[in-house]
This record gives structure tokens, sequence and C-alpha cells, in this order.
């Protein structure tokens, strides 16, 4: 049976499943019940200074686009840090700690841009007996307008100083948890590397409207017919999310910083390909909030059973593997070939593949041969480019078969090279040209 | 004395009050907005699909299921007439499993195919019930063209000629229109009124009149017509039904199964209708399953089927036989009619013979059975009276008992279209008389004008 212990610089867990600082995480009694379904830690929800917390809007927080059914894939919010009184926060995570010792539990804090602020949040939150902190630079909504939140994560120079604060003034874990609204993630993931955090989470919550009332013509969510832009995340944000992991991964600045990955993640699949790019856990929120607490036992299972099949016996023999597999576009195989080909036992004939490669690529499908409905790749014209999988109602029904070294590919009429040849030796390439001469 | 479903002979009132409305509820009842969001949801919108192709009117299946889709029911409801005016009752008789719902790749890839039928009854309803009408007539044309018949090619002629700006007269022989629609088709499948609820929208757009009590043969001839017309369209139906040739089929009780559900459709009191204890139809197609389920429904307490072929060669759709069995209809295969069987001119039951293949001929066995039965219904198919439409002046071909029309509904004679079932390879299917009718207005209103144009 594989081991899905998790060791996440020194935060020990019991599996690599983490609820995110988030509305599941704002109490005792929500935190109790995600531990008792079997989460491996939380991310508590972050905490501000102290004094009067902030307020809520008391309208609708949320906004959501769905896919067929009615299956969410993208939510929105514009709630803000915790709304309850930061002793409370504080006086419920040492108790739900001392009841759950073998789970993690960490503060995600927000306070004000200045370091009397960090200095005196720190110590209340170490007396807890939390595992270690997240520092929320990624907030995109309300609190960034305040100059906290990803108004601080867009700022790299701002980032090193608070981590270098919070490294001074606490001897507990610091995770910094990036923002996506952000031109190039590997800049903020530097900062805090320089800063000296021990770990990066990421990604926080994208800025978006999801929809627009066509009554009212008011942004979603609406309230009293005005809209704010809130923070989007979701099975929707999930490539967005694997993208900003990898590059952190292999930044070569960055190379090694642990990471905990979050975006969209909604099953132990997902899971596991946040942790092949590099990501050393998860922390999970949307799924949650749609299914409940319970899906984290799909997410064990899944997890245990996949690492079974394929003899993976840690969590280290699958964090980051895919990770050197991620790479510059100009160093992709250029003599790689492959064709779609479609199982004519399982194609229903829906034609979707037809009219996707007619209309809009390259023609390299059929309708209709010999006066029967049949859909059948023209090799002669298709180039492989996946939209007709993609398309494809029927799972496995078209799959992208490579050309074997020595075939013929009947588009170019050229035989498949043995040879690995990109962009960057490439006769069209004026740069590879100019490095020849 | 035996009361309810055990009352000897041809009775009425074998239920109680209440459990004839019950009975004879919706087949299918209309999708709620979420249901038919979750079931539009599930449409793949194919390429050239398969569904629309099977569609005698060619409607845009997929087109209309988005339109749903994206919260336009308005927008689906003209997708669906453009092609099929008669789209509602469409969607509550097709035999959707034999049409578009059989070639649904969903059908293909897991056995359960999108409920076209219902889908398209949820945007028909929505558009009818508010009274919308996507057609406005054209300028009047000037031209006069008379319609034969009220039934779906007769109303759907009628609507196409009339959105061209010409003058349509429908002459109907019955007090009421929608044809089979009104007067044939089980109960439970044109609830509420439906067929004169569909007549009236269909009329809505204007310039058509309809005359009823009319009779072709009878209160007019065709070549009044001919004289009097620009145009004229038969959409007569089929007036006659094939004999059972059965010895003693002349006695009380042996019933011919489409007068008896024109007269159900027709009657206010269900409990009022007479209805045998022991009831047997002689058929194997639609009306015969039609007859079976309502006269179950109406408190017969054995209701048999028999049909001279097996199983695999009845006209009755898979869905229509099974309907009938989970109403407790039997169905007997390979016997036919041999000799009615009567006690002081009432029917006691019916002899049959069993049949079997000889060759590639269908034979009697000689080995006989006896069902007892108080009422037998024949439901083997109709026919065409061609006396109704010659008989006076120029005569129209008629071949295996229908007209002979060509692929635009133009008959041998000038100034004469036909559509429906009263054509040669007409399909007894409703949406098929809907695209005759359509079909053959266009090929009118091409005639009339040049290239269409008044």
């Amino acid at each position: 049976m594989a081991d899905i212990r998790n060791n996440f610089i020194g935060i020990k867990s019991p599996n690599p499943f983490w609820l995110a600082s988030a509305p599941p995480t704002d109490k005792a009694y929500n935190v109790e019940r995600a531990f008792k379904a079997g989460w491996g830690g939380v991310v508590w929800k972050t905490l501000g200074e102290e004094g009067p917390p902030v307020v809520n809007v008391n309208g609708p927080r949320y906004g959501a686009i769905w896919g067929a059914d009615r299956r969410l894939l993208g939510l929105n919010n514009i709630e803000l840090i915790t709304d309850r009184d930061l002793q409370t926060n504080l006086r419920e995570m040492k108790q739900v700690k001392m009841n759950w010792p073998d789970r993690a539990l960490i503060a995600s804090i927000m306070v004000p841009c200045v370091e009397e602020s960090w200095k005196a949040i720190l110590p209340l939150v170490e007396e807890t007996g939390a595992d270690g902190i997240e520092l929320n630079f990624g907030c995109p909504h309300g609190m960034s307008e305040r100059g906290m939140g990803s108004a601080v994560g867009q700022v790299p120079e701002y980032i090193e100083m608070v981590v270098r604060w919070c490294k001074q003034y606490t001897r507990m874990p610091v995770i910094t948890k990036l923002t996506p609204n952000i031109t190039d993630i590997r800049k903020p993931a530097r900062a805090a590397h320089a800063g000296g955090t021990d770990a990066v989470s990421l990604i926080n919550t994208i800025n978006s409207i999801t929809a627009v009332d066509l009554d009212s013509f008011s942004p979603e969510p609406s309230i009293d017919g005005k809209g704010s832009h809130g923070g989007y995340c979701g099975p929707a944000v999930k490539p967005i999310a694997l993208n900003m992991v990898a590059e952190i991964a292999r930044d070569a600045e960055t190379r090694g910083l642990p990471i905990s990955g979050i975006g969209g993640i909604t099953t132990w699949r997902d899971a596991a390909e946040f942790m092949a790019l590099g990501a050393g856990n998860v922390q999970v929120c949307t799924a949650a909030m749609t299914y409940g607490f319970k899906i984290v036992q799909e997410m064990i299972a899944g997890l245990e059973n996949w690492m079974d099949e394929k003899g993976h016996k840690t969590l280290d023999d699958i964090i980051g593997r895919a990770t050197p597999n991620v790479t510059d576009w100009q160093y992709l195989n250029l003599n790689y070939i492959a064709k779609a080909h479609i199982d004519q036992d399982a194609c229903i004939k829906c034609g979707r593949c037809h009219i996707a490669c007619e209309d809009t690529s390259h023609q390299a499908i059929t309708s209709m041969v010999d006066g029967v409905r049949h859909f059948e790749v023209i090799e002669e014209e298709c180039v492989g480019c996946n939209l007709c999988v993609n398309v494809c109602p029927v799972e496995g029904c078209i799959t992208m078969e490579s050309l074997a070294v020595g075939a013929l590919d009947k588009r170019t009429g050229k035989t498949v090279s043995p040879d690995y040849a990109n962009w960057t030796t490439h006769p069209n390439n004026p740069m590879a040209r100019q490095a020849a001469e | 004395m035996a009361e309810g479903q055990f009352k000897e002979g041809i009775a009425a009132g074998r239920l109680a009050a209440a459990q004839y409305a019950e009975n004879f509820s919706d087949l299918h009842p209309p999708l709620d907005h979420h249901e038919a969001l979750v079931e539009a949801d599930r449409c793949y919108f194919c390429y050239d699909a398969p569904c629309m192709q099977a569609c005698p009117t060619s409607i845009d299946i997929p087109m209309f299921i988005r339109q749903i889709a994206t919260g336009n029911p308005l927008g689906s409801a003209k997708t669906i007439f453009d092609q099929n005016i008669l789209g509602g009752m469409c969607a509550r008789v097709c035999p959707t499993e034999t049409l578009c719902e059989e070639v649904c790749v969903r059908e293909t890839a897991e056995g359960k195919p999108v409920q076209i039928g219902r889908l398209q009854r949820y945007a028909t309803d929505i558009a009818m019930e508010e009274g919308k009408q996507f057609y406005t007539r054209a300028e009047p044309t000037g031209r006069k063209i008379a319609v034969v018949g009220a039934g779906p090619a007769g109303l759907a002629a009628a609507h196409r000629l009339a959105r061209y700006g010409h003058e349509v007269t429908v002459l109907e022989a019955r007090p009421k229109s929608g044809g089979l629609n009104e007067y044939g088709i089980a109960a439970y499948k044109s609830t509420d009124d439906f067929a004169q609820a569909e007549a009236d929208y269909v009329t809505a757009i204007g310039g058509i009149t309809i005359e009823n009590g009319k009779a072709m043969g009878r209160d007019f001839h065709l070549a009044d017509l001919t004289a009097k017309y620009d145009a004229v369209f038969l959409g007569l139906g089929l007036g006659g039904i094939n004999a059972l040739r059965a010895e003693g089929e002349d006695a009380t009780g042996v019933e011919n199964a489409v007068e008896y559900i024109a007269t159900l459709r027709q009657a206010s009191d269900l409990g009022a209708l007479p209805v045998g204890r022991r009831v047997v139809v002689i058929g194997g197609g639609m009306t015969a399953v039609d007859v079976a389920v309502q006269s179950k429904l109406l408190g017969a307490e054995e209701v048999t089927i028999c049909y001279r072929r097996g199983q695999e060669h009845m006209n009755a759709s898979v869905f229509e036989q099974d309907l009938a069995t989970a109403n407790g209809v039997v169905i007997r295969h390979w016997m036919q009619p041999k000799r009615v069987v009567s006690e002081g001119g009432k029917v006691v039951g019916i002899e049959l013979e069993y049949t079997a293949m000889k060759g590639d001929k269908l034979a009697g066995t000689g080995e006989t059975v006896h069902l007892a039965a108080d009422q037998v219904f024949k439901a083997i198919g109709q026919a065409f009276e061609p006396a109704s439409v010659n008989g006076s002046g120029a005569s129209l071909a008629i071949e295996g008992g229908r007209i002979v029309v060509d692929d635009q509904g133009r008959t041998s004679l000038a100034k004469v279209w036909a559509g429906g079932d009263c054509i040669l390879g007409g399909e007894d299917l409703t949406v098929s008389a809907v695209a005759q009718g359509r079909d053959a207005a266009e090929s009118i209103h091409k005639s009339l004008t040049a290239n269409g144009r008044a």
C-alpha cells in the first residue's frame, strides 16, 4: 500500500490534501468536520490585525459558470478575510490543534504592510501551536484596495520585505501565497525566495467577472445593482495554476523551493498532476465547497490506488516527476509526427470531429464515404493538431498515434526522421541561419 | 349483478368516475423547465445530425435543442415551426423511437437517446401558450386555393399557402378540424383538446377559412373546386377500413377500431362509453394498440391483440407494444381470424387459426383457437375511398387504392395536388402528412407565381 503521508517543509500531515484558506476553514465547527472527514490539514481562513474585524457584503458573495447539467466549472467570490474577532479565531485554532495533533494547521495572515503590524500578530499566532503561517499576498478583491493581499503580491519588493519580517519575528515555517494576477509568476516567487520563505503556495484567485445580468445590466454577483471583480477559482483555473506551478518549479532561481499547489483541484488525478509538476502537497477549496468535505476520501483512495498500480511507494516518488518534461516551445521535437486515428467501433457518428476540422482547421476528416455517414482521418491532410480528440464526446474514440521512425508522413511526403530537431536549428528560423553562418 | 370490470357483455361505467381522468391523462407529462434544461444539455449538436435526417419534416433538431439549452424557447419553437407548423402535435404523437430518437447518437453511445419529442413539446407548448405567432402573411396575391381535409396535411398546406398571401378555403367533412389528431390517435397522447388548440394556432395567421361539414362527393365534387379555385390540395385521409374477411363479422360487437376511437375522442363522459368485458383486437399497427390500450383503460377485464404475423412484423413500434403490455394487454402472434362466434346476433367469441410462413407466403396451419370476446375490434388498416374524388369530371390516377402523386405532390390532374395518408406512398404518420402538405403548398405557390414571385 502506498504511503501518502506528507512532510511539507517539516509540517507533517497524514495525507497531502489540505483545505485552502477560505470559507470552509473560517471556524472550529467547519475545521472539525473537515478533519473528521479525513483532510490532512487546513489553512485557517485569513486573520487580520486586532481590532474591529472587517465586514462582508450582505448580498451574494459568489458568482459562477457552469458546464453541461449545471456542473460548477468556475466560481468567484468577493468575500474578504475572516470577519470574526481575532481572539476568537486564535482561541479556536488552539483548541482544534490540541484536538487534532496529527493534522496540519496553518494560519493565513494578512495585516497592513508595515513591520509593526506583522511583528504584533506573529507571537499571537505562534501561541496557538499552529504548524506554520501562510502570507496572504493573493486576495484580489477588497483587501487589495486597502494595500493588502494582491496589492502586496503584485510588488516583488514588498513580498521580499514582508517575508523577511516574518522570518525575523517567528520561528514558524513561512509559506508565501502568490497571486496569479501578474504577468510573470516567477518574479514574486523569486522575491519570496530572496526574503527567505520556506515555501510558496499558488495560485490564489484570479480577477474575474463571472456574468452580467442582462435584465439589470449588473455584473454578477450583484450587490444592489452593482458588481465588483471577484477572485476566480474552481476547475476552470486548473490549467493556469498548473502552468504557474511548473514555471516556478523549473525556474533556475527558485528550483527546489517547496510549492503547495492550489487551483481547481477536484479529484485525486488533479492533485497528482500538481505534485508531478513540482507541488509538495495541494490545497483544495472549490471542490469541497461544491460537494462537501467527503470528497477527500475519493482523493485519498484514488491517489493510493494509482500509486499502487504504478509502483510509487511514497509521495517523493511522484513529486516533481513531470517538471523536467516542461520545456520551452523552441525545444519541442519538430520531427515528431502524430496523426489522429478514429476507432470506428467506438465512434457514435456525431460528426463533431468532422465539422470542427472542416470549418475551423485542416479539412482532414471525412463525413461520407461511399455514400455512407463515416468519419475517418485523411492522413494526407492531418497535421496532428488534436482538436478532433478534444471535441469528441466519447473518451478514447479518437487518439493521436505517433508515426514510427521511417514511416511515411502522407501529408509532407517525407519519412519520419530518427533525429531530434527543434526550432533552434530549423532552416526556417532566421536565428538558426545566423548561427550557422 | 356483476359490477365494474366483471359486467358481462359490452357495458359503460366499468370504473369509478374519477378513474377515467387518471387513466386518460397525458402519456408523457410535459418536461418542466429544469427537466428540459437537463435533457437539452445531453444533445451533442451533431454535424448533419442523424435525427434531423430521420425527421420527415427535417426539423433542425440540434438547433432547437440548443436554443432551449440557452434559454430561448421561443426561438426554439420557431426553428420547429419553420419546418413543421404542427410541431406541437408531432411532439406528442410521433413514434420518435423509430424516427429521430432511434438514430440519436446517444442511443448508439449509451442506449438512451435525447428525448427529442418531449423537448419539442416543451418549446412548442411555451410558444402556443403565449399565443406567439411567428409568421405574418405576405401581401394578398388574389389567388384562391381549396384544401380538402383539415387534417395534418391540409392544415400544413393551408398555413404555408396563407403565409404566401394566398386565400385558402379548407373544406372538412367532419364537424371539427384536425383530422386524425382530433378523431384518431389515443386520447392520452393528445390531452386538453390540443388538436383544436393547434388548429386555432395554425389558422390564426389569417387568410384561412375552414368550412366544416363539407364532404367531397356529397356536398361538392372535385370538378367544382377546379372550376372555382386556382389550385386544389387534397388531404382526404383514409375514409374506409379493410374488412376482416372472417365469417360472421356482421355480428353486433364487431366494430371498426378507427370509428370507436373517434367516438372515444369526442366523448364528453368516458364513463358513458360502453366497452366489452373481453375485448379482442385484430391487427398489429398503431390503431390496434391505441384501441387495445384504451379499451383496457376504459375498464375491460381482458384485452388481447391478435396479429397474423410475428412480433417483428408489427407496424406498432416496440415502444407501443410495450405500452400495451404494460397496460395489461396480451399480444398474441401468428393467428388470423377465421370465424366470429355469436349468440343471438351478439359476439361471444372469435375463432382464430394459427398461421405460419410456408415458403414466403403466410398460410393457416389448420389448427384453431377460440377466444371468448364480447367485442372485436377491426384494426387491420384503412383504405382510401376513391369514389369520393372520382365520379364526376376528369378522373385522378389511382394506384393500389391511393392517389398517385409526383415528388412535389402533383396529381395526374392539372391544378390538383394531394398529400397525407390518401396518396400512394403515404406513411400513415402525422409528421409525413405535414411534410407532404407543406411541400405541396410550396409547389402550388411556385406554379401560381413566376418562380415563387407573386
